[in-house]
């Protein structure tokens, strides 16, 4: 099948092309239909051969390497020498091929929980689909920054349009609170261009290097965009609110792709670029993680509002994320990259069920459920699959990502294991805890059998085969990942040893300029 | 005098508006009366196109001065005549509908605006103090009878009358400007005040005094803090097709100006005016954004807007580099495209009893008018400076400009006022989007609004995808290298 699509010579030469304007085409396409059904499966064929044509990506990914692959290089605007610049590498192609992934699975999520302007929805869905892989593919910074920003626009309308009662708050608070992260960074990109003798291009902006003074101001002009968007604490406060009011595929898309979007930018650019800057504020940062993992915690202990307390349970790992990057060394990135992979998935199927279950009985409290094991016991096993992957139990993804992180922490520094552990105790504190009260909780009032009512009246009926499908698509690679993480981490190896040694290299030149 | 055949092919252009504006008011006399003023406005339509033709055929010609060093021809003022042909052409569609709605029944509408563009074509070539002068009040008298054209409102009334008192006074201090730096330099002549001032005995406080009143003069007109005192009321009063025409044309009108006496003529004492410049700027982008937000009026948010975006275009000039200005030219031609958008919106939703003017007229816009909803976002995202479309473009110029001459807190304050901005567009936006409608819409339509509308969505889409041709015109047409 690869081979087959690769030998098509245009597809070969413009693989991340096709499949980054292959949704904007799809939206542009939609506009011509009326009928919903066709919308849904119109939308849904976008998606699919999205992600089929995006297989070859990661099948066909050379791991010998960590250049960049599938690069296409075109001028753009000569003046200031911006280029259309393409390419994946080791870092970025696994999230590639998350977005599309989660693409036609928000698509599935939306197919009947969408109830007015259902083509709105769905163009919107495929234009945010274009921007979030080609902020992964985008190898000049300005085409990075075009992406990046031009995703606000369709998540602020997901959120503002067709969130729930308090959506408008939350979608301006949302649009407000990423902008302003991210414009700073626009200033820090033309100082680059201009320190590094007038070039976007990104892999030659790694090459150069930066005087230690220049590296803190861009580390921190950078630092807004990316902190926000992970959320770290303390700027995780737009999250919960994003998450809540957001319909469930802008959640999925929110917790898969949109955070991970700050992860990687500290990975892509903060890293490689400011290695020594990275380096001096690292205490900092791994500071900020751990008041995250254990302060995200709790406060998804509290929470009476699954959607919350998936969001707070978010900052919690990304917290583990942003303290495996920032401890150099080779399992913690490799940890966090893989960590991030995994979060996409255990988080976005997460939202997934609660939007299966929220479309049921149209209440997010944990506290109206309680019947789940006697009326939806096949959704009780997906949501328990899920659950022990969210808080790393063995056999799953995130299993793996944390005991890398764990890996790294240890040969860092060893306390910070303890704060490590803490918060996947706490993880399954509140994991366990809310499924506990959502499958065994209360006693059902109304009906029985699985075609019961809830205590509100609510019809109640198991997943059916399109929800199964979207569930199966996330399980799969639970236990793909839990049991076999080799060619996850393989895909990363050259790339996360070359980045190391980028890091490395300046070691001693930022312990010098420090002291 | 004696006008050599160099001089009138130079000045071909302005001939073209003036005598076809000096034709239509007969010929207006000659067309029965019913269908006069839409055959008067396609005729002035074709005069502009007629004209921008000659600029075309003229811009290829080597830069040349004519009518003794008072008029010049360089790809600098055809760049600028060509965003007024465009930002009038784009006006007089927009007011086809407009008139016909408040009743404003007179062909002199459109022949004034032809005037008033000939002004601003006189102002792009200026070589000379007086020139520019001369220019700026041709363009700036048809103006203010025209704000005034709405004689029954009496908002209208009231911003004509204080246009023009603030007007004629800034006019005055532009005079006095100019009549101090005569008696400094002993010349009116850009580029002679330019060798002028090469001489350092002309440093004296009264330099900087005629500087603060050019800065002053010029502020007015692109209604830069503080001198912005006039322009919410005058917008807001004004037909709106003239609001539009005001913020965009009358604006790059004086940008043009500025630009050359700054850049050509001072560029020697570039030290004495780029505090004064860059204070103004910084001024008008923190009271401008600020100020937008708490609007309830859509017109006088969009006034307060302008003031916004005249302080980043004013970055440009701070910045003093080729750079600058062509980021300055770029920023003036998409700013015509996006303004006129988003008034072009503002003018549909006048229709009958229903004004449009109120912010939350918008409510529930998209779920009638879909298409309508979605000019209205790409142009308030392109205002606010968002990928992909042109005033992203436009500002990253800008801010390339500044941050190569390593004015990086300017940049920093300009960019943090974009997020400020982005929180009054994206107001807009979420009021058409997520809230419900009051009411049926009424809307406007005639043949003129859709063709702006569809042109200026294009050309907002098309600089923010692909900028590279509009980019390097710019670059090719500033007059320093």
């Amino acid at each position: 099948m690869n081979e087959l699509l690769l030998s098509i010579p245009f597809l070969r030469d413009h693989i991340l092309t096709v499949v980054i304007f292959l949704p904007l085409l799809g939206a542009a396409l939609l506009f011509f239909f009326s009928d919903e059904v066709k919308i849904k499966w119109f939308a849904l064929a976008v998606t699919v051969v999205d992600f089929i044509l995006a297989t070859p990506l990661v099948c066909r990914f050379d791991t010998t390497t960590h250049a960049f692959q599938f690069v296409e290089r075109y001028v753009w605007i000569p003046s200031w020498n911006i280029h259309y610049y393409l390419g994946v590498d080791g870092i970025s192609v696994l999230f590639v091929y998350l977005t599309t992934l989660v693409g036609w699975v928000c698509v599935l999520a939306s197919w009947t929980a969408i109830e007015r302007k259902l083509k709105e929805f769905m163009i919107t869905l495929l234009v945010i689909q274009t921007a979030m892989i080609g902020v992964f593919c985008a190898l000049d910074f300005f085409l990075f920054y075009l992406f990046w920003e031009a995703m606000l626009i369709p998540m602020y309308l997901i959120i503002g349009v067709w969130g729930g009662a308090n959506r408008i708050y939350a979608a301006v608070k949302f649009f407000l609170y990423t902008l302003a992260g991210s414009i700073l960074m626009l200033v820090g990109i033309i100082a680059l261009y201009f320190a590094a003798g007038g070039t976007f291009d990104i892999p030659e902006l790694m090459e150069h290097r930066y005087s230690f003074t220049f590296q803190a101001w861009l580390f921190v002009a950078f630092f807004f965009a990316f902190a926000i968007k992970v959320p770290m604490f303390p700027f995780h406060t737009w999250l919960p609110d994003a998450h809540v009011e957001a319909p469930t595929a802008g959640s999925i898309i929110l917790a898969a792709i949109l955070l991970k979007m700050g992860t990687y930018g500290f990975l892509r650019f903060s890293l490689p670029m400011f290695p020594d800057a990275s380096i001096y504020f690292s205490p900092h940062i791994i500071v900020l993680s751990i008041i995250a993992i254990i302060y995200g915690a709790f406060l998804a202990l509290a929470q009476e509002d699954i959607k919350k307390l998936i969001a707070y349970s978010s900052v919690s790992h990304m917290g583990f994320i942003t303290l495996g990057l920032f401890i150099f060394n080779k399992n913690g990135v490799e940890g966090g990259i893989l960590q991030m992979f995994n979060h996409g998935i255990t988080t976005g199927a997460l939202f997934l069920c609660v939007g299966i279950i929220y479309e049921r009985t149209h209440s997010r409290l944990i506290k109206d459920y309680g019947w789940g094991a006697k009326l939806v016991p096949i959704y009780v096993l997906f949501l328990f699959i899920f659950s022990i992957a969210s808080l790393g139990f063995p056999g799953t993804n995130g299993f793996i990502g944390e005991l890398l992180i764990l890996f790294g922490a240890f040969e860092s520094f060893k306390p910070f294991v303890v704060f490590l552990l803490a918060g996947i105790a706490l993880g399954a504190f509140y994991m366990l805890w809310m499924f506990g009260r959502m499958t065994f909780g209360a006693e059902v009032a109304h009906g029985e059998g699985d075609e019961g009512h809830d205590d509100g009246g609510h019809k109640i009926w198991d997943i059916n085969l399109r929800e199964a499908i979207a569930l199966i698509a996330f399980v799969v690679f639970v236990f793909w990942v839990g049991f076999q993480p080799g060619p996850f981490l393989e895909i990363m190896h050259e790339s996360v040893d070359n980045l190391l040694t980028q890091v490395a290299g300046s070691t001693d030149v930022a312990i010098a300029s420090i002291k | 005098m004696i006008f050599s055949l160099k001089d009138i092919v130079a000045i071909l252009p302005e001939i073209t508006i003036v005598a076809g504006a000096c034709v239509l008011l007969l010929a207006a006399l000659l067309i029965p009366k019913g269908e006069r003023k839409d055959v008067i406005a396609y005729f002035a339509i074709g005069f502009v196109a007629l004209a921008a033709i000659d600029t075309l055929i003229i811009s290829g010609m080597e830069k040349t001065t004519v009518l003794g060093g008072m008029f010049v021809l360089d790809g600098y003022a055809c760049f600028f005549k060509f965003v007024f042909y465009i930002g009038t052409i784009l006006s007089i569609l927009l007011s086809l509908n407009y008139v016909d709605e408040e009743k404003i029944n007179v062909e002199e509408y459109y022949i004034l605006m032809l005037f008033s563009l000939s002004g601003m074509m006189v102002i792009a070539s200026g070589a000379n103090l007086l020139t520019i002068y001369l220019g700026l009040e041709l363009m700036s008298l048809p103006v203010y009878v025209l704000v005034g054209f709405l004689q029954r409102d009496i908002r209208s009334n009231e911003a004509s009358m204080k246009y023009i008192v603030l007007g004629a006074f800034s006019s005055g201090i532009l005079l006095f400007g100019i009549s101090l730096i005569y008696g400094l330099t002993g010349t009116t002549q850009l580029v002679g005040i330019a060798e002028a001032l090469t001489d350092a005995t002309v440093h004296v406080p009264v330099f900087a005094l005629a500087v603060i009143m050019l800065v002053a003069g010029f502020g007015f007109k692109i209604a830069g803090v503080p001198f912005h005192m006039w322009a919410p009321d005058a917008y807001e009063g004004a037909p709106t097709p003239i609001t539009g025409f005001m913020s965009v044309a009358v604006k790059a009108a004086a940008f043009a100006a500025l630009l050359r006496v700054f850049i050509e003529g001072l560029s020697t004492v570039q030290a004495d005016w780029q505090l004064v410049v860059a204070l103004v700027s910084v001024a008008s982008l923190v009271v401008g954004n600020v100020v937008a937000i708490a609007q309830s009026n859509i017109k006088r948010m969009l006034a307060y807007s302008s003031v916004g975006h005249a302080g980043y275009a004013l970055l440009g000039l701070v910045a003093g580099t080729a750079e600058g200005v062509s980021g300055v030219m770029f920023y003036m031609l998409t700013y015509t495209f996006m303004n006129l958008g988003a008034f072009g919106v503002v003018i549909t939703m006048r229709k009958g009893s229903q004004m449009g003017e109120n912010i939350e007229d918008y409510a529930g816009l998209a779920k009638t008018n879909r298409a309508l909803a979605l000019a209205m976002l790409i142009f308030l995202f392109s205002l606010a400076g968002i990928p992909p479309t042109a005033g992203f473009v436009a500002k990253f110029y800008i801010f390339m400009a500044l941050i190569h001459q390593g004015m990086i807190p300017l940049a920093v304050i300009a960019v943090l006022m974009s997020a400020v901005a982005a929180y009054y567009y994206a107001r807009i936006v979420m009021i058409m989007y997520m809230r419900e409608p009051a009411g049926e819409f009424e809307l406007a339509r005639s043949r003129g609004l859709v063709y702006a509308l569809v042109l200026a969505v294009i050309a907002v889409i098309l600089m923010g995808v692909y900028p590279t041709y509009f980019i390097e015109l710019a670059q090719r047409a500033t007059f320093i290298m």
